[in-house]
């Protein structure tokens, strides 16, 4: 018989570990089922099912090149831009299919917005990376937009470093804040599921805390989806954790569960560090 | 003792003979290609010296306030070809902007398969067409059916001369401004249209002004298609469906004239040209400078 094996990345997470198995499962916000996505002849999504709850974060890990980005872009549609991309299956918001007929899909992504690796601010002022979406949606009012940005930059913890500098060029952020003003961009348009696709990765250790502090108190209000390469990250802020190879979904469960008890042996290979 | 080339310290060992020949070879190749540069920049600067020198003879103020008058008179002046090179050139940016920006942005954010091909090929073969070929597609498309030369018709010629050139530089800023910056305005639920006037045009903006004020520089100086559609006048013409007086067309008519006063002014007309080109080749290059300011 093996002997047990250690996960050095949980140490010290065991408060937070323990909480999300002793709570009743939430209620899913978003559901794929039997998604496939292509790259032209590539087969780089397959057959997976997987149900995201609403108000909690759930984590893609998985070896790079497994597909975790092509799951998340299909998750809001962002393949419709790749035109040798081809997506089938079902990926459902509050039980409507978002690839059904008569659905558009910049509606789609207004609902459900996207962090993405890079730090991508519009070549703009803070405040007008701020306040454009709500703008192009249809607010007018300027006091209105002032207090959008104020409560989207505190919300995404940034507000006191940039509360003086408002006017000034988002580019002349550093990375970190950077990244932390696209969290707050997407706050600002009230989306109701938030995906972010290795937002800390181009981080220091310091940025990365301030994020992850930020996308657990983000589970208050939306239902987030992180795509992560640190076994450590997914550990701290998820509540369930999803592991993806070649394509295929091969376990979801609570990220406690997961990570101390995998049920297959090649999630258990990749978690403690065999391959990947 | 004996030391060998190999026990010497690195730098100390005596050169090979290849490697001496291939110095050699290095630095008749530097000076050679360092003599060329020079020899074209001093060209471009007697050019330059000469005409400013010649040029400068000639301009006092009623040259810049006065219309022309009879060979010989004084106080004669191109005021009128000036002010009719700007509303000539005003009105071909005015059609040509619009059509190359839109092309521009076509071709870079929807420009795949075989009419965007069409539509570049097109582009380049025109960028290579005499402007003389486009004057005459001018003046019969323009000028002949109305039996009348019109400022119009120098306007058109000029903008299907610029339009290559804004397409191009408007396509490839605009390629440039990056993709993940297009898909985080898509990601905010906005549509295409929408991130494409206020982000991506905002964003490739200094590319695209860059690339209208090389064209205008282009223009300015062009006379060949104005011969038989503006066609010049010695009076004051502000109408743009009249013939009128452009200023690169009098500096043609009096440089060909046998007349001694009338090639004083030719140079003092040259000279302003040149220094208009500068003056719009500069401000390109500080607009490039300052891109990434929001
Ligand atoms: N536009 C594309 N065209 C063709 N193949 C692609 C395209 N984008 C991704 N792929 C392929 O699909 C597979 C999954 O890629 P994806 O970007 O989803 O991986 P990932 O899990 O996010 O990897 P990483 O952790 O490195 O970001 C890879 O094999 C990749 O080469
Ligand atoms: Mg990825």
């Amino acid at each position: 018989m093996p002997a047990p094996y250690q996960f050095p990345y949980l140490v010290g997470g065991a408060e937070t570990l323990a909480r999300p198995a002793s709570e009743p499962r939430p209620p899913s916000k978003m559901a794929t089922d039997g998604l496939n996505v292509f790259y032209g002849q590539f087969h780089a999504i397959k057959h997976v099912t997987l149900s995201l709850p609403d108000r909690r974060v759930s984590a893609l890990i998985g070896p790079s090149g497994c597909g975790k980005s092509t799951f998340l872009r299909a998750l809001n549609r962002m393949h419709d831009l790749t035109p040798e991309a081809r997506v089938e299956g079902s990926v459902t918001l509050d039980g409507t299919d978002i690839y059904g007929p008569g659905i558009d899909p910049v509606e789609v992504r207004h609902r459900i917005g996207m962090v993405f690796q890079r730090a991508n601010p519009f070549p703009k002022s803070i405040f007008e990376n701020v306040v454009f979406g709500p703008k192009v949606h249809g607010e007018r009012r300027h006091r209105e937009l002032i207090e959008i940005c104020e409560r989207s930059l505190v919300k995404a913890a940034l507000w006191d470093e940039v509360k003086d500098r408002l006017n000034s060029s988002a580019l002349g952020l550093s990375g970190g804040q950077q990244q932390r003003l696209c969290i707050a961009r997407q706050l600002a348009v009230e989306p109701e599921v938030i995906l972010m696709d290795e937002p800390a990765s181009a981080l220091d250790p310091l940025a990365t805390a301030k994020i992850e502090d930020l996308i657990f108190a983000l589970r208050r209000d939306y239902a987030v989806v992180i795509v992560t390469h640190s076994m450590q990250q997914a550990a701290r802020v998820s509540d369930l954790t999803s592991f993806f190879l070649l394509g295929e979904m091969i376990e979801t469960g609570p990220t406690a569960e997961v990570f101390t008890h995998p049920t297959d042996r090649r999630t258990e290979d990749y978690i403690t560090g065999r391959f990947g | 003792m004996t030391t060998t080339r190999s026990q010497l310290p690195f730098g100390r060992r005596p050169l090979t003979a290849h490697m001496r020949w291939r110095y050699g070879w290095s630095a008749v190749g530097v000076i050679g290609s360092g003599f060329c540069a020079g020899l074209a920049a001093s060209l471009l600067l007697l050019i330059l010296g000469y005409v400013a020198i010649q040029g400068v003879a000639a301009l006092n103020p009623a040259f810049l306030t006065h219309v022309p008058r009879p060979v010989g008179v004084p106080g004669a002046g191109v005021a009128n070809g000036i002010v009719g090179t700007f509303i000539v050139v005003g009105i071909a940016v005015a059609l040509a902007t619009p059509v190359g920006v839109f092309t521009g942005i076509y071709l870079a954010l929807f420009g795949r398969g075989r009419f965007a091909e069409t539509v570049r090929f097109l582009a380049d073969v025109l960028s290579g067409i005499p402007s003389i070929a486009i004057g005459l597609f001018a003046y019969t498309l323009f000028v002949q059916p109305f039996r009348h030369f019109s400022a119009l018709s120098a306007s058109l010629a000029f903008a299907i001369l610029m339009l290559p050139l804004i397409i191009r530089t408007a396509e490839e800023s605009i390629a440039r401004v990056p993709t993940r910056v297009r898909e985080g305005a898509l990601a905010l639920g906005i549509s295409t249209y929408s991130s494409t006037i206020h982000i991506i045009v905002p964003a490739a903006r200094a590319g695209i002004i860059t690339g209208l004020l090389l064209a205008i520089a282009r223009v300015t100086g062009e006379t060949a298609p104005l011969l038989f559609t503006a066609f010049g006048s010695q009076f004051w013409e502000l109408n743009p469906t009249n013939p009128m007086a452009v200023l690169a067309l009098q500096v043609f008519t009096y440089a060909i004239s046998p007349y001694e006063d009338w090639h004083r002014q030719a140079w003092a007309g040259a000279f302003l040209l040149i220094v208009a080109v500068l003056i719009l080749n500069v401000s390109a290059r500080l607009v490039l400078r300052n891109r990434f300011e929001a």
